[in-house]
């Protein structure tokens, strides 16, 4: 066995445990931090597969990124996860059985035979100098511009969404638009009302009448 | 390496609306008070003037750009001219709806454009990671707009179902396209289909991969087995975004299974065909059946679009026998005919349900059509059009819709499920028939009069009436239809 196939299975093996790890914790902190683990295992098997860019920026995006986020997320938020794995227990033996029942099923259909090194040959090493940092630049803005710029449609129709269904204002809020404030004319500010200083009342004819009635 | 600057023309269309839709983000964002009617404003036109584009770039030549990735055909031209017709009434129909429920944000209609973005891009990919990336910029936009109404708990669930679902079949898809890469090596449809007709790619890989994309496009289809999610959402969404939803997406859903089934995957016809018939057939009867005990309108129609989408799939299945060409494309072209007559029957059906809507009051019930003959005679015939329509009577639009996907049926020996079909829908015109008797027969609980914009009142008439000229007159758009398909890159 060489020395990459052992490291190969290091990686998978905790990669495979800590993926399953993320949905068994019962503190959701540890489970954001088994994910965190989960990701750098597959940045180590693309590094593997010698595609070190990919796998740069998986643990520098994912883990430095997106996941540091997520744990303030699930830190700040108040939400009840015992709540929410309610039932986790009872339903896992179902749930647990049909999935793997499938992977028992599509391991038989495809087993190894159909993707093992005779079906597709492991590719001729590159050189030295070769980057596939250079290489993924090069198709990414020519060959795939097309869906390249539509992905970053994709992202904004997110940032849209997002926006749209979490943003309201708040009645209570006591922000002022500096470009009003500023624009305010002296007539605005304050108005004079001229009125009489005095003012008769006159008795309603209605009470009036209503008192004769009863006199 | 030498790269050349591809080809732009033949995606002005996409282009120019991408490029629109960023604008009127742009300008809505500092029109503070009339943000509102500009951003539908802006909509419309600019779907209009990317119809216009797309008419004028329209010939029976096929184009390809991008690197391969992008075909230009009259099969593309036609469906995304009635992508944007349909989007553009829906907004005309919901406009009312919306704005009564102060729903009209300027995000609303930036999102429909950009569903309506990735509706174009399917229909004109020819290569698997453009085909799922316009999938998924549509659905995203969709999952978004059926949560619109954010205080509304249907309307949240609802998306929520949607979102959860469609990810997962969106999973599906895209598990199924890595299997066909992993056997074909290729990401471009022609090349894909090449592969597959020379038997060069692994085929227990290929139909372990094809199982899953028939899983995925069922999905977006809303058929059966995969038809959980449409009641719900049709239900429980703004019935504004119920119209975008049941119109537009299904001729995309069309575009996707052509793209990728016959386009791609045609060398394993006798496979998907098998499958879909399983499908067609399942989702023509629990639709025509589940139909029968609704009471609420959308979830009735939401069922009877299960059979309608059944039946259009029985036009898709039966393209392949006997290695007939021309038999192909005759199948082919009357999945698209059914598909373009549901697009038009079920904006008027929901057309029709805005129109009774008041402020604050959806006429989701069937009783709130008891009487409509004495509340306004015109619109209770309009609607005892779409009916009939949708019930396949004849002459109507419907009645030819089924009457060509049946013929085709039959003549790829289809016989059985042809039979079922028209025993179904049979069945199935019981619910549409009581919609009627309810109008005509019945008195009346609410006789307030119907309030409604006049360009809703006007449209939902020509809607209907094209329902009914469009049943005397099928042959036109029949021939487009057949030409657009002999013309199409599926051809080759």
């Amino acid at each position: 066995m060489a020395f990459t196939t052992f490291i190969f299975y290091v990686l998978a093996v905790v990669l495979v445990f800590s993926a399953l790890r993320v949905v068994t914790a019962r503190n959701p902190v540890h489970a954001v931090l088994f994910l965190v683990l989960a990701f750098f295992n597959a940045g180590g098997i693309w590094l593997l597969l010698s595609a070190e860019f990919l796998a740069v920026t998986l643990v520098m995006v994912y883990v430095g990124a997106v996941m540091v986020l997520f744990l303030f997320v699930v830190m700040m938020l108040d939400i009840d996860f015992a709540r929410l794995r309610e039932g986790f227990w009872k339903y896992l033996p179902v749930g647990a059985f049909v999935g793997l029942l499938l992977a028992v099923e599509m391991g038989l259909v495809l087993g190894g035979k159909y993707f093992g090194l005779a079906a597709m040959p492991a590719p001729a090493p590159t050189a030295a100098d070769f980057s596939n940092t250079r290489e993924i630049g090069r198709v990414l803005y020519t060959e795939y511009a097309w869906p390249f710029e539509l992905a970053s449609l994709v992202l904004l129709v997110a940032m849209i969404a997002a926006v749209s269904l979490t943003l309201r204002k708040r009645r209570t809020d006591k922000w002022v638009r500096p470009e009003t404030q500023v624009a305010v004319r002296h007539e605005a500010r304050i108005e004079l009302v001229k009125m009489a200083a005095e003012k008769e009342v006159e008795p309603e004819p209605e009470a009036a009448a209503d008192d004769a009635a009863k006199a | 390496m030498n790269f050349v600057v591809p080809d732009f023309y033949p995606a002005t269309a996409e282009i120019f609306l991408a490029a629109m839709t960023l604008v009127v983000m742009l300008i809505t964002a500092f029109a503070r008070r009339v943000a509102r009617n500009l951003s539908y404003a802006l909509a419309q036109t600019t779907l209009l003037v990317a119809a216009f584009i797309t008419l004028f770039t329209l010939d029976i030549g096929v184009d390809h750009t991008f690197g391969g990735m992008f075909v230009r055909d009259l099969l593309g031209g036609v469906m995304k001219l009635v992508v944007y017709v349909a989007v553009m009434v829906a907004l005309v129909y919901g406009r009312g709806y919306l704005a009564a429920r102060k729903l009209d944000r300027p995000e609303f209609f930036l999102l429909t454009l950009l569903a309506t973005l990735g509706m174009m891009v399917m229909i004109t990919a020819n290569h698997l990671l453009v085909l799922y990336i316009g999938l998924e910029m549509m659905s995203l936009s969709l999952y978004a707009l059926v949560a619109f109404n954010r205080d509304d708990a249907r309307s949240t669930e609802a998306g929520m179902k949607y979102f959860v679902l469609g990810a997962l079949a969106s999973g599906l898809l895209l598990y199924g396209m890595s299997m066909v890469y992993g056997a074909t090596g290729s990401l471009e449809l022609p090349a894909v289909a090449n592969a597959v007709f020379q038997h060069s790619a692994n085929r227990a890989v290929l139909l372990f991969g094809l199982v899953f994309l028939v899983g995925g496009i069922s999905f977006k289809l809303g058929v059966v087995p995969f038809h959980m999610w449409v009641p719900d959402v049709y239900q429980g969404a703004p019935t504004a975004v119920t119209l975008i939803v049941a119109s537009a997406p299904k001729l995309a859903g069309l575009a996707l299974a052509l793209r990728l089934l016959v386009g791609g995957m045609y060398g394993l016809a006798f496979h998907w065909q098998t499958m879909l018939m399983l499908v067609a057939a399942a989702s023509i009867v629990l639709g025509n059946l589940a139909a029968l005990v609704q009471h609420d309108i959308r979830r009735m129609l939401a069922y009877s679009g299960i059979s309608h989408m059944g039946f259009m799939l029985l036009g898709l299945l039966s393209g392949v026998a006997g290695g007939n060409a021309d038999l192909a494309a005759g199948a082919y072209s009357s999945a698209l005919f059914y598909g373009i007559a549901y697009a038009l029957m079920t904006l008027a059906a929901f057309g029709m349900v805005t129109l009774l809507s008041g402020a604050g009051f959806d006429a989701g019930n069937i009783e709130d059509f008891k009487g409509l003959n004495r509340r306004s005679p015109w619109f209770a015939l309009m609607m005892l059009f779409v009916m009939f329509s949708m019930a396949g009577i004849p002459f109507f639009v419907g009645f030819f819709a089924k009457l060509v996907v049946l013929q085709s049926a039959i003549a790829a020996g289809h016989l059985w499920i042809a039979i079922l079909a028209v025993v179904m829908s049979v069945i199935g015109a019981y619910y549409y028939l009581r919609v009627v008797k309810l109008m005509y027969f019945d008195e009346p609980e609410n006789t307030a009069p119907i309030v409604a914009g006049g360009e809703l009142r006007v449209l939902l008439s020509v809607n209907a009436l094209a329902i009914a000229a469009l049943g005397l007159m099928p042959g036109a758009l029949l021939d487009l239809c057949l030409q657009a398909l002999r013309t199409s890159a599926l051809a080759g």
